[in-house]
């Protein structure tokens, strides 16, 4: 197995489904980052045979809820001193704001700007959520 | 209390809400001038980004019967609108000359944006094929007129049941009541929309869906029909080959139950046949008159006059 450098302060995003790796990178906005971060693509899963890693190594703030919205197995790992400190669970959120968009081309979203996209959930199985204004029912991920 | 509130979605209001707006339409309908006075120093906003007479006239015609002013646009193009001012920034202009705005939007949510915009009240009159909570209140106090109450009915729709605001609005507020079931007759291609499939399942609501009409006419305590029309579809193929595909006549109305009522939001094109219109159980010209009795009812509750 690939070896990467251990995170001595940080953050790794463990058992992401392969393929969403790079779309979560995006999601954190990593590409803009300042310290090390670490996008491993196809590691060896004894789960699904596959999985996406992100490592960061610093501590950002951010909304892991909006990680649920892709797959509730992704686990979050706080490291500090070299060690996993923390291990954050993770829900299908409520309610979204300003991370996935309508579909619906009649959809007052797709002409109104500086307008929140908010999706209300519906199904926490299907993962599906209604978007606040139209109404129309959307699986993102 | 409804004072101040905007009425967007049939479940913006509860059901005591709802009670308190048609017990004072009820009130009108028996005496209207005595409400004449009763909007004197108040003004309505009508804005219509999409064309429409029937609902425009009958929010218009309530306001001036209720001695108030009306002020607004029907024609977007000669608007602020067609310069590309937002939705946002249009009805929060508005806020400083009216005391509350009706809006007509061609985009599903727009009524959603105006709320979030401003502090006084906004009314839905139709988004999109989204939902159309005024054409329910009229839909609603005609069926109270005529059954004395909407909950252990059996409800038909039939035609565009898809892009159909008018249905959608419906069927939300009757899923609230005990005992309504209901019957859906429509094109594959036009059935109802996943939300609306989602919420009466939800509420556990019994509905089938069938392609035939005259089979189900019989158990129906009201017939609803709905016209396809042109403007919702992307295709003209998809509109000429389904818009003759449900309609209602006089041959079909033998089918039908001594008290099954047929409503319809009307404009109507051809779904409904001339020759039902004289049948005693043809309800749909009545309902434009209660119509501006339940708005006038709506608009008195919004500004807290009664
Ligand atoms: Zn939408």
């Amino acid at each position: 197995m690939l070896e990467i450098t251990s995170i001595e302060k940080g953050i790794v995003i463990d058992h992401i489904p392969a393929g969403y790796g790079i779309k979560l990178f995006h999601l954190l906005k990593l590409e803009k980052a300042d310290y090390t971060v670490a996008l491993i693509n196809n590691a060896f899963s004894k789960k699904r045979g596959k999985k996406d890693i992100i490592k960061i190594n610093n501590t950002i703030e951010f909304d892991v809820e909006f990680l649920g919205l892709i797959n509730a197995d992704i686990t979050v790992n706080i490291i500090e001193g070299g060690k996993i400190i923390k291990k954050l669970r993770l829900t299908v959120p409520e309610r979204v704001v300003n991370v996935i968009h309508c579909k619906n081309p009649r959809c007052v979203t797709s002409v109104e700007s500086k307008i929140d996209h908010i999706f209300h959930l519906v199904d926490p199985v299907k993962r599906s959520y209604r978007c606040e204004y139209c109404d129309d029912i959307i699986v993102p991920y | 209390m409804l004072k101040g509130k905007s009425l967007i979605d049939p479940s913006d209001f509860s059901k005591e809400e709802f009670r308190e707006i048609f017990d004072l339409a009820h009130e009108i309908a028996k005496d209207p001038l005595k409400y004449k006075k009763s909007c004197e120093d108040k003004i309505l906003a009508t804005l219509f980004f999409e064309p429409s007479t029937r609902t425009r006239f009958s929010f218009e015609a309530a306001m001036l019967r209720l001695g108030g002013q009306v002020i607004g646009f029907s024609e977007p193009n000669s608007s602020s609108v067609a310069k590309g001012e937002s939705i946002a920034d249009t009805i929060r202009t508005v806020e400083n000359y009216a005391d509350l705005a009706v809006m007509r939007h061609p985009k599903e949510g727009a009524p959603r944006v105006a709320v979030q915009s401003v502090k006084f009240p906004v009314i839905n009159a139709g988004d999109g094929g989204h939902l159309h909570p005024t054409q329910t209140l009229t839909d609603i106090l005609t069926i109270e007129m005529l059954k004395g109450s909407v909950e252990n009915k059996v409800y038909g729709f039939c035609g565009d049941l898809k892009f159909g605001r008018t249905v959608h609005s419906l069927i939300k507020f009757l899923s609230n009541y005990d005992g309504v079931r209901f019957i859906l007759v429509s094109p594959e291609e036009l059935t109802i929309p996943e939300y609306v499939r989602e919420e009466i399942t939800r509420k556990n609501v019994p509905f089938i869906e069938v392609d035939k009409l005259k089979e189900h006419l019989k158990e129906m305590d009201f017939l609803y029909m709905t016209r396809v029309q042109r403007e919702r579809f992307f295709n003209e193929e998809d509109y000429i080959r389904l818009k003759d595909s449900f309609i209602l006549d006089a041959e079909k109305m033998k089918h039908a139950g001594p008290e099954t009522y047929i409503l319809h939001p009307l404009p109507r094109v051809n779904e409904i046949s001339i020759d039902v219109d004289d049948d005693p159980r043809a309800q749909y010209f009545n309902q434009a008159r209660n119509g501006m009795y339940v708005r006038m009812a709506l608009i008195l509750k919004l500004l807290g006059i009664k």
